[in-house]
């Protein structure tokens, strides 16, 4: 038994080496990057190494009966064995002893990963509500992430910004159809249904979160429509120091100064004229019901990653987007509310849009 | 009134057909059905993989991707899988245990009509506005949300073949439990009797609540209902309990019955009796059992909280141990046998690793946190395909060659056969195994495209090669059908010189009566104890007497045709106003038909003991 188990621990050490070596550091789950993950991982390999043992077992009989019992030309009729009961005790009992070594640990971990007792009491305490532990309000809706910070007032979207090396909560929930919520290297998925909220938690290495240049992907994970596939988001990892300095900004943000040239003003204007104001809130502090924001919050648009969640962020894709947004992320539901926009609207409304920061 | 074989015209052909109540026909009926399907569903796996090979796309749209990935499952498990072992059950079982036909010949053939109307019904989605897009599962969120009448082309379609696929799963409940010759005790039952015995067990229990599901979902979709509704009270998990409580014993209908194709290949040409029969049927029966008791696994991330993710990811593992129970059984029945590689031992051969593979991963996927990671990634489409292809397409292919002597009386061409299978056989691992990986790196399933710089183009276009060579073998395939057709020679009862079980003993294709004199059974492996013994045939367990037989009738067509008009009316009636005309007049053709068939009385015929006498090739020697 000793021996297996240094067998075991090797097999698994290789295992590991060999894996870490797929994909990218943003996005997959081999290479992970919080505590969460790193569980995730461990149960992965784990039952990966008894996998392969059974895999290897009844690859060895398999090579060597087909090997040893092909028929050779004769009209020999083989002994008709029924069964053998000491054989079938060893082939029942030995799966039953792997899986109990597997089932351990896979429910002792189940429940940690679904403790999120710490956040309960957060957002019980009117004084905390959500500042410690930092507790995120995540509302997934047809291709956009909306994320909520209940404790400062503070509402973004696409970019989720999170402090590392700390346990963060999130309440999840869908405002249209049932989509998941997923940044594989931090941490496996939980869905967000449209009946009720879901909550777990996540923790970011730091030194890891390095690696992946601070960044990582997020994915939704339940077919939810056309454009499922496209329905991107990115979380910046920064460090609690960064994180105060950046939530400080946004509540403190104002709107209304941010257009400065001429061509951004008359952007600001385009913005209102079109009635993009009507569903896009431009200040993290929107205090409108969640049944009104029904477009992602552009208070920080400047200073994201992506456009629409998936488009490398420069003017040109702000352009591209605000063009013909079908093209890019089919049956979304901004396409058509606004009518065409003449080449000088859409170099205003690009100014105004990349004037929207709080970094700058 | 007999309708023994005789070169027909093509109409009456036709017509022999359509009103056939012959199990051996309907057998044929559902092979060509089936393998209409799993063409089609095919070609649609092949569009998906092109769009796939490269990253960023545009071979075919969002939209169409989301149909295309839809009708493949849906078409592939309803339309393709379930029929073409239907297909294998209605050739095989009742001769295997020793029955003229099934118990209810009527009922068999309308359960092929229905599920053929459904099956062309839901396909009719393609040329009217759009096909379902909502996933072969359908949840209610996404479901209600489609525009169109995509969805309501699965809801219908899917309601009418399964109704079908219902009434022959207690079709063959009954006659395995009432029609077995004498001394066929069900411990002397052939493994694949036995699986299809718990499989439609299985059948019976879980298709109702798709019918429910899938009703609600209508009601909801064309009637205004709002069960699905959260801001009006209604639940749309309630709607994944009732799917997955019928999808994951569907999984299991699926399985069991190629296991039991294998138990029979694998003895036949080990020349050596299943090793461990008692274990093997206790081992499908707690499959059976165990398979009702796991769906949640398929929900470990909905939310259902931390004890019930516990205990199904238990109760998930524990169907590990009948399977490994099973594997090994097979690997010790070639165990000092002597084995010889024909085609559909090849595919026998190929199924155990690629199936243990897909056992693994079955085992993986139940590690509740861990599945947090693999649930809805390409690592899951890599798990179901390994037990849906690896298991049950290995499956149908083999008894494909396996039985094809026994349906048509011509053998397959043993080469085309070999290399179909060595096509087929390193096109699959060459699609599935890598998609492992792409889940594990981060790749979402049901993903219409994947920009670039993730990670995932290599896997995805070794993956679309491999999906190219599937591709080519089942061509090859086809292409070995004509040839057997117009060339091959015909065989006689035993063409595999091994046969072990009833079927063997008969003529290929075997006279409409199956058994001259029902046979005497007297252990397991009835045909090969004859064989030992020096005889030639059975032992008659009856003096050779008049054989009563069901006269053909067209009215399961209409009644099924009935529906189909009827599917048409419920669908449209929203949008036009000969949409409530047009489901009445359906239900009026259905429920007519169903009472002229109460009413009048059909008595069958008989065969003469004299024709019997003159006719030369009814297994059990006189």
């Amino acid at each position: 038994m000793k021996k297996l188990k240094w067998r075991l621990l090797l097999l698994l050490s290789v295992m590991t080496l060999v894996l870490s070596g797929c994909g990218e550091p943003f996005i997959s789950t081999l290479i992970p990057a919080g505590e969460v993950a790193d569980e995730q991982f461990s149960l992965m390999m784990l039952s990966t190494a008894i996998m392969v043992i059974v895999v290897a077992v009844v690859t060895i009989i398999f090579i060597y009966v087909l090997m040893k019992f092909r028929r050779k030309g004769s009209d020999k009729i083989p002994v008709q064995v029924e069964g053998s009961h000491k054989l079938e005790i060893i082939w029942t009992v030995i799966p039953i002893l792997l899986l109990i070594v597997l089932a351990v640990p896979v429910v002792a971990s189940t429940f940690n990963l679904a403790d999120t007792d710490p956040m309960k009491k957060a957002l019980a305490d009117d004084k905390n509500g959500g500042k410690d532990p930092l507790v995120v309000n995540v509302r997934a809706s047809l291709y956009w992430w909306e994320f909520e910070y209940p404790g400062y007032g503070v509402i973004t979207s696409q970019d989720l910004v999170l402090p590392t090396d700390e346990k963060v909560y999130f309440n999840l929930k869908a405002s249209d159809v049932k989509h998941s919520f997923w940044i594989p290297p931090v941490g496996g998925k939980i869905d967000t249904n449209t009946d009720n909220e879901n909550q777990f938690w996540l923790k970011i290495d730091s030194k890891r979160a390095k690696e992946a240049e601070n960044i990582f992907y997020g994915k939704c994970a339940e077919l939810c429509g056309p454009s499922h596939a496209l329905m991107d988001f990115k979380v910046k990892a920064v460090s609690r120091d960064e994180f105060n300095s950046w939530i400080n900004k946004m509540k403190n943000f104002k709107a209304e100064t941010v257009a400065q040239t001429a061509s951004a003003k008359q952007g600001e204007q385009v913005f209102k004229d079109k009635g993009c104001i009507g569903c896009h809130a431009v200040s993290p502090a929107d205090n409108r019901p969640e049944q009104a924001r029904t477009a992602p919050n552009l208070a920080n648009f400047a200073d994201r990653e992506r456009v629409a969640g998936i488009l490398e962020h420069n003017e040109e894709n702000i352009k591209n987007w605000l063009k013909d947004p079908e093209k890019y992320k089919p049956g979304n539901t901004m396409t058509g509310t606004y009518g065409k926009l003449t080449e000088e609207e859409l170099q205003a409304l690009t100014d105004y849009l990349q004037s929207l920061s709080v970094e700058k | 009134m007999s309708t023994l074989a005789r070169k027909k015209g093509f109409w009456p052909t036709v017509w022999d057909y359509l009103t056939t109540v012959d199990h051996k026909k309907i057998a044929i009926l559902y092979l060509i059905a089936g393998g209409l399907f799993f063409v089609i569903g095919g070609i649609e796996a092949l569009l998906m993989r092109i769009q796939l090979a490269i990253p960023e796309n545009d071979f075919v749209s969002a939209g169409t991707f989301n149909e295309l990935m839809t009708m493949h499952g849906t078409t592939m498990i309803f339309l393709a899988a379930t029929p073409l072992l239907f297909a294998y059950m209605n050739a095989v079982v009742p001769l295997q245990i020793g029955a003229r036909d099934v118990a209810f010949p009527f009922l068999n053939s309308l359960g092929f009509w229905l599920f053929f109307f459904g099956g062309v019904f839901l396909n009719l989605s393609w040329f009217l506005g759009g096909a379902p897009d909502a996933g072969w599962t359908a949840y209610a969120s996404v479901a209600l949300n489609s525009p169109g009448h995509g969805v309501d082309f699965y809801i219908l379609g899917l309601q009418i073949s399964g109704l079908g696929t219902l009434i022959s799963g207690i079709n063959f409940l009954v006659t395995i439990i009432n029609m077995r010759a004498p001394g066929m005790t069900y411990m002397r039952m052939p493994l694949f009797t036995w699986t299809t015995f718990v499989a439609s067990g299985l059948i019976l229990f879980a298709f109702p609540p798709l019918t429910v599901g899938i009703a609600l979902l209508m009601f909801d979709r064309l009637f205004g209902g709002n069960f699905f509704n959260p801001a009006l009270g209604g639940n749309t998990i309630i709607y994944e309990h009732i799917f997955w409580i019928f999808g994951h014993p569907e999984v299991y209908i699926l399985v069991l019955p190629a296991f039991g194709i294998f138990s029979e290949i694998i003895p036949t040409f080990a020349r050596k009796r299943l090793f461990g029969y008692t274990s093997m049927v206790f081992a499908t029966v707690l499959i059976g059992f165990l398979g009702f008791m796991v769906w949640a696994h398929h929900m470990f991330t909905t939310g259902l909280g931390p004890i019930a993710n516990a205990i199904f990811a238990v109760a998930t593992m524990t169907i590990g141990v009948p399977t490994g129970i099973k594997v090994f059984n097979w690997l010790f029945t070639m165990w000092g046998g002597s084995i010889r590689f024909t085609t559909p031992m090849l595919y026998a051969v190929g199924f155990i690793p690629s199936f243990v593979m897909g056992g693994v991963t079955g085992v993986m996927l139940a590690a509740a946190p861990a599945d947090y990671q693999y649930h809805d990634t390409y690592f899951v489409v890599a798990h179901f395909h390994y037990v849906i292809v690896g298991g049950v397409v290995f499956a149908i292919l083999a008894a494909a060659h396996y039985w094809w002597p026994k349906m048509f009386g011509k053998m397959l061409n043993e080469t085309l056969g070999k290399i179909t299978f060595v096509l087929f056989f390193i096109g699959f691992h060459l699609t599935f195994f890598i998609q492992h990986f792409l889940g594990l790196m981060g790749m979402p399933r049901r993903v219409f495209t994947f920009l670039s710089g993730q990670g995932f183009d290599t896997g995805n276009l070794i993956s679309t090669i491999g999906a190219v060579l599937m591709g080519i073998a089942v061509v090859v395939l086809l292409i070995n059908v004509v040839v057997t057709s117009v060339k091959g020679e015909k065989v006689g009862a035993d063409p595999w010189e091994d046969g072990r079980s009833l079927e063997w003993a008969v003529a290929s294709p075997p006279p409409e009566y199956n058994f001259k004199q029902t046979p005497l059974v007297r252990g397991l492996d009835p045909l090969w104890i004859e064989k030992m013994e020096g005889k030639k045939g059975l032992t008659p367990a009856e003096p050779l007497s008049d054989i009563h037989m069901p006269n053909s009738s067209i009215l399961p067509f209409i009644i099924s045709i009935g529906l189909f008009i009827a599917a048409f009316g419920l669908m449209y009636h929203n949008d036009y106003s000969w949409g409530v005309p047009v489901a009445i007049i359906g239900f009026i053709i259905t429920f007519g038909t169903m009472f002229l068939r109460s009413i009048i009385d059909d008595h069958g015929y008989h065969i003469h003991k004299e024709d019997l006498l003159k006719d030369d090739n009814g297994g059990v020697q006189a």
